[in-house]
């Protein structure tokens, strides 16, 4: 990738569009936020689009024919158009949920309604029970294991899991006796959200296509962060939450091929989902609509819609580099500290805007409260992917994540305050 | 940062009677999923109503500075002491974690544990603070429902 990372005046003129990075905290400390891969802040632009809704067109979408209803309806719809042809989809292969979490269990209920005779689908593709195995990674974010437990635990399906190599990527050596006939779903992440780890896609796609196993992709540290087209990269899932790339909470996407879409049975239901009712039983509306019970979420819809626009203007491949930048600074500083130990792939190549760390004898919930006394904001803990952490043998540790809005400058300031630890805890340093 | 006493750090990095030990009537674990710290505790109550007596309180902690520190300042405060006394320190240690600040501590009742009021103004910090504490509580009620 050719593209730069943003120069100084148009990195102040992105860091203008987000009101909340003028925030002090902790005694006046400037904020300096690198936690976005757990959530992101949001723009004016994704603000005002939302607040343009609830002022002008509020209404429950796709019920009733007044006015701002059918407003209402065009815009979510349109809405959706945008943020199809941004992951280089069709409208009609989105499904608006909750959030990744909802679009993962929205698939993994798929499999176990399959099972269980549940209705508004057809074919046996969704089909789960003993003797099949569903396989996933041991660096799953535990929004992309849980669902899958449960849905084995229900199903009598089994359970198989790639493992992670001590340096932060997946241990592929044995995947040929892991991926088997047996496997019905394959559910892996796109981008570590611990490590930033790169998985690769299109070759682990071709395996499990060979084998007949459908493909679950959990793009939400990915669709943030780099270019993602749901063609080239061949799989058949994909799901993502919108607070994670300047979009409003309470939104998430599950794209999925649309054949798949149809076969599956119906997951939450209740209104907006039908196409005819008796006491005894209902029929479905077609996709997308079969999966979207409830009034929808418009207003986020619509948000989601204004942030993805906000990225296309900034432009994904300048997004990517400008992170790439910030990685590469921040390992650099790490990498001259003995007492930190980077989890994860030390080629850049490799990974994305998301460093994990360690300090020797110091527990990350230490390390982030001395950062968070300068104002820098990181995650500490296990960050829903305990299974992982456990394999690198880390009870815990400290990241720092990035987006477009963050300057080398705070890099520095982390790495500064960083350098606090060791006198702090009592360690003994050789530098 | 008011939050790393001194006396914390002292706690942290040489936490006092660490180390799971015998006889004990009741063991118990609780972790902090938010953190992924745990801590075993283990302990060893003698005689009987208004007469019992904590004879020791065993653990193994891992996690941050708050939570180990936390654990050894129990160990240090409930040992020997009667078992009213235990729960009026728990009580007392509780309430001053959960006051967001109003509750600054008395030392008479709970000893170094005035140095973890700090905690009580950083909420994601307090279960940290609290953990061992809590597992004491419930590793004392065994011990009891053990006893009859
Ligand atoms: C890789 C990954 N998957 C799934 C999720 C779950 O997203 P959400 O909590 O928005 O559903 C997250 C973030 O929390 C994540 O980083």
């Amino acid at each position: 990738m050719t593209a730069a990372p943003f120069p100084d005046e148009e990195l102040a003129r992105i860091r203008a569009d987000f009101p909340i990075l003028t925030r002090t905290v902790r005694g006046g400390h400037p904020l300096v936020y690198l936690d976005s891969g757990a959530t992101s802040h949001k723009p004016r632009q994704v603000l005002d689009a939302e607040r343009g809704f609830y002022e002008r067109t509020n209404a429950a979408v796709h019920r009733g024919a007044h006015r701002l209803s059918e407003e209402g309806t065009d815009a979510y719809e349109a809405s959706r158009d945008t943020i199809a042809r941004f992951i280089g989809g069709r409208a009609s292969e989105v499904v608006f949920t909750r959030n990744a979490t909802e679009a993962i269990n929205l698939v993994a209920y798929a499999f176990s309604n399959a099972a269980a005779g549940g209705g508004g689908g057809h074919g046996d593709r969704f089909g789960l029970g003993p003797g099949d195995e569903v396989l996933v990674t041991e660096m799953e974010h535990h929004a992309n294991l849980i669902p899958w437990q449960e849905a084995c635990r229900r199903t009598g399906a089994t359970l198989r899991w790639v493992p992670v190599a001590e340096d932060g990527r997946l241990d592929l050596t044995d995947l040929d006796g892991l991926l088997t006939e047996r496997t019905k779903v394959f559910a892996f992440t796109h981008v570590s959200n611990v490590l930033g780890t790169l998985n690769p896609v299109t070759e682990l796609v071709a395996r499990a296509h060979a084998v007949g196993a459908l493909v679950v992709l959990d793009a939400c540290q990915s669709v943030p962060h780099l270019p993602v087209d749901v063609g080239g990269l061949g799989v058949d899932f994909l799901a993502f939450s919108g607070h994670k790339m300047f979009g409003p909470l309470g939104i998430g996407v599950l794209w999925g091929r649309p054949e798949l879409l149809d076969e599956m049975p119906v997951f939450l239901t209740g209104g907006s989902m039908i196409e005819t009712v008796t006491m005894e039983r209902a029929t479905y509306a077609p996709v997308p609509q079969k999966f979207e019970a409830g009034v929808p979420v418009a207003a986020q819809a619509v948000g989601l819609a204004a942030a993805c626009d906000y990225i296309t203007d900034l432009g994904l491949d300048r997004v990517h580099a400008h992170e790439q930048a910030l990685t590469e600074r921040l390992l650099a500083g790490l990498a001259t500290r003995s007492w930190v130990r980077v989890l994860g792939p030390a080629d850049l190549r490799e990974r994305g805007g998301a460093v994990a760390f360690t300090v020797d004898g110091v527990h990350a919930h230490d390390v982030g409260q001395v950062l968070d006394d300068r104002g820098v904001a990181v995650r500490v803990g296990h960050h829903c992917a305990w299974p992982l952490h456990r394999a690198l043998k880390a009870q815990a540790s400290t990241r720092a994540s990035f987006a477009a809005y963050n300057t080398p400058g705070e890099v520095d300031v982390l790495l500064d305050a960083l350098d606090r630890v060791p006198a702090m805890f009592g360690l003994e340093v050789h530098a | 940062m008011d939050l790393y006493q001194e006396l914390i750090l002292e706690h942290y990095k040489r936490p006092v009677r660490a180390g799971l030990r015998e006889p004990f009537e009741a063991e118990v674990r609780h972790v902090n999923p938010t953190c992924g710290d745990e801590v075993t505790l283990r302990v060893h109550v003698a005689g009987r109503g208004g007469d019992a007596v904590v004879e020791d309180v065993s653990y193994d902690a891992m996690g941050c500075s708050i939570s180990v520190a936390s654990a050894s300042i129990l160990a240090e405060e409930i040992t020997g002491g009667s078992v009213t006394h235990a729960r009026e320190t728990y009580e007392a240690m509780h309430s001053m974690l959960t006051s967001k600040g109003e509750d600054p501590g008395d030392e008479e009742k709970i000893g170094d544990g005035v140095a973890l009021a700090g905690v009580a103004k950083y909420p994601a910090r307090i279960k940290c603070a609290l953990l061992s504490w809590m597992a004491f509580s419930d590793a004392l009620h065994q011990a009891e429902g053990a006893q009859q």
